[in-house]
């Protein structure tokens, strides 16, 4: 096993990393650029390394300092997380030729799998299902002779792309011309690289993905799906493990698919295999994920077990522990990802600092956050703030004690969307398991239903307490920051426990 | 102590007197039994007539003052009409009404005063228990007792205002 592994992330996946470093008794490493020296990864590694810049290319995406940081701190491998440099497989040989472990697949499936079309026609070799569709980019022409022959509506994505960019729907012959070009500009500039290709469009399909688990050994096993198509514009919002739809059956005949497409890539270390499930829940090969995903914890749950430990065993040349029948889901997860943004304002990003934490605990909750208390959210990430897991015996159970951890749920100061998921975790369709990749607009679009209980009396009530108790305020609004009320019912701010500790610790001295 | 309290568009009178244990309150005019503890920054845990609240404090972007109530939001404006008035019009000058606060947190013992009382500069108007010994409060200047704002046996703290002498 390592003895010290560098984290090339920052949020709470590197502080997910840090831990799981801890409880194996390896070092981590983290590396945090100028506006990330107070963020929580920094202080939950064993080591830290400034790299540079807020911009990402300068620092969270800087190949040669990621790699001079791992080698002047000693790391023999990068955990690389989710996003920035996972999917980068010039990263990955990049590591190779420096002698680092990357903890991941080998750069070759990455890169087979990076482009979306060679994915396809390797997959295709293999025998795994797909929406039809071209099996390459396409000029106008050919596209414009693809999509008659497969019917509207149809898809328009980036070979490149991910995260919905680059992505156009087209109903109809009229409007495919002006989306083709808005496609290929849209991906020239996501992803310098404007091919486009066609693919059929589902209606209302749901997301659905399967995890899969490959050893340096040739080993390859599958440790169920997970569901997400609750989405808002191609961007996963709540992920749940088993789906409500996949059955034994189902999820036998999906599992043994996604592993034959890991085995055609070489695949090994944790991946996922993407598929659209359209309403007779047929299901069809999208993509693959060649990293951890954000929404691994459910998938934890159900299992049983911590994949980031499984990803450092494998990482190190170890065999897979157990075998596929070994696997048994038991249980119900769901995860929520709490995102500093607002979603009574369009769901406009809310950066600022956090006055005010209070966060859930209890039965069959998991928080795996990168924030806390009086910490400044940056505006130059990704507004992830944490993920909220609910874990029950069965899926009513966990959707129950989620709702129960948001009401405990609050974080003052920045605007996040818990309300959101109270919204969809109450809704009678979503209970019922009918959801699709269109059910989170749907829901937007109605009005909203979900009116807390209105209790104007106590508000006005406590409000009169508050002016009472400190008729200046405690709050940070400007300056004082809070710190130092006169005493009046306040509790101390965290500065006079610190200043009476320092007063004491010399007399206890003498 | 009364306030105006704006909520959702509505305006609520909130009269507060502090009592030994809990608070004394009437809003709008009816009376209700709090117990209220701030249990940390922001952060006020409320039984109102033995049902339980969690009441957090918040200040929005726009500067707007926000209780928060379980996954409630409550935009509100809290309005001290009378501290308004008086303070701006005649701050520090003999003229208007003065306060008589405590100084540090204690006890009501006795109030040797009634409201509309005439009052003489020096005059003790109240008497406050603190680390055990008792303080005599005095009338800041001859004028009048226009409110009594504590009660024989209400503990007090720090900055709270106990009378008004105009």
């Amino acid at each position: 096993m390592f003895k010290r592994v560098l984290i090339a992330n920052r949020g709470e996946i590197a502080v997910r990393v840090i831990r799981a470093c801890r409880e194996m008794g390896i070092e981590s490493v983290a590396v945090f650029s100028d506006v990330d020296r107070k963020a929580l990864h920094v202080r939950k590694a064993g080591y830290a390394y400034h790299i540079g810049p807020a911009t990402a290319s300068e620092s969270y995406l800087n190949v040669a300092k990621i790699l001079d940081v791992a080698k002047r701190s000693g790391a023999e491998a990068i955990h690389p997380g989710y996003g920035f440099l996972s999917e980068n497989a010039a990263f990955a040989r990049a590591c190779r030729e420096a002698g680092i472990k990357f903890i991941g697949p080998s750069p070759e499936s990455m890169e087979m799998m990076g482009s979306k079309t060679r994915a396809r026609q390797n997959m295709k070799k293999a025998g795994v299902p797909f929406v039809p569709g071209s099996e390459r980019g396409l000029d106008i022409d050919a596209a414009t002779h693809l999509a008659e022959q497969i019917g509207y509506p149809i898809m328009l994505k980036a070979a490149a792309g991910g995260g919905g960019k680059g992505m156009r729907q087209v109903s109809s012959p009229e409007e495919l011309h002006s989306a083709y070009e808005a496609a290929r500009s849209e991906a020239q500039r996501a992803f310098g690289d404007n091919e486009v290709y066609i693919e059929k469009l589902i209606v209302n399909p749901r997301h659905v993905e399967m995890q899969i688990f490959g050893d340096e050994h040739g080993n390859v096993v599958y440790l169920g799906e997970r569901e997400c198509s609750v989405q808002r514009r191609h961007q996963k919002v709540l992920e749940e493990s088993p789906s409500p739809i996949v059955d034994d059956d189902m999820r036998r005949r999906m599992g043994e698919i996604a592993v034959r497409v890991g085995k055609a890539a070489n695949y090994y270390n944790a991946g996922t295999v993407e598929f659209l499930v359209d309403q007779e829940r047929n299901f069809y090969f999208l993509e693959m994920n060649t990293r951890l995903q954000v929404e691994h914890p459910v998938t934890e749950f159900v299992t049983g077990l911590d994949l980031v430990h499984l990803q450092m065993h494998i990482a190190s040349g170890e065999k897979l522990p157990f075998k596929q029948e070994d696997i048994q889901l038991r249980g119900h997860a769901i995860e929520c990802r709490i995102y500093a943004e607002d979603p009574d304002n369009n769901f406009f990003p809310s950066p600022g600092m956090i006055t005010r934490l209070i966060s859930p605990s209890g039965p069959g909750i998991r928080r795996d956050s990168g924030m806390y208390e009086g910490w400044t959210v940056p505006l130059d990430y990704d507004p992830l703030l944490a993920k909220l897991v609910g874990y029950g015996e069965n899926r009513d159970q966990a959707i129950h004690r989620l709702l129960r951890a948001l009401y405990e749920y609050f974080v003052g100061g920045i605007k996040t969307n818990t309300s959101l998921f109270r919204r969809i975790l109450k809704d009678p369709d979503f209970q019922a398991g009918n959801i699709d990749t269109g059910f989170l607009d749907r829901l937007l679009a109605k009005p909203n239903n979900e009116t807390d209980e209105r209790r104007p009396i106590i508000a006005a009530l406590g409000a009169a307490i508050f002016a009472s108790m400190d008729p200046k305020s405690t709050l940070p609004n400007g300056n004082d920051a809070g710190a130092n009320n006169n005493g009046k019912g306040a509790v101390e701010p965290p500065v006079s426990n610190w200043k009476r500790t320092a007063r004491a610790e010399p007399l206890r001295e003498r | 102590m009364t306030y105006d309290v704006v909520v959702d568009d509505k305006t609520h009178q909130v009269e507060l007197i502090r009592g030994e244990k809990s608070w004394l309150c009437k809003v709008d005019g009816q009376e209700v039994d709090v117990d209220a503890e701030l249990t940390a920054r922001d952060v006020l845990s409320v039984l109102v007539g033995g049902k339980a609240y969690e009441i957090k404090r918040e200040r929005s972007l726009q500067g707007e003052l926000h209780m928060v109530i379980g996954s409630a939001r409550y935009a509100v404006d809290v309005r001290d009409p009378r501290s308004l008035r008086t303070r701006r019009a005649i701050a520090g000058t003999e003229a208007g009404p003065q306060k008589i606060k405590a100084p540090m947190p204690g006890k009501i013992v006795r109030i040797l005063v009634a409201e509309k009382d005439e009052v003489k500069a020096g005059q003790g108007v109240i008497v406050m228990e603190a680390m055990k010994m008792q303080n005599e409060m005095k009338s800041p200047k001859d004028g009048r007792v226009q409110k009594i704002l504590t009660a024989e046996g209400s503990a007090v703290n720090a900055g709270d205002t106990l009378a008004i002498i105009e």
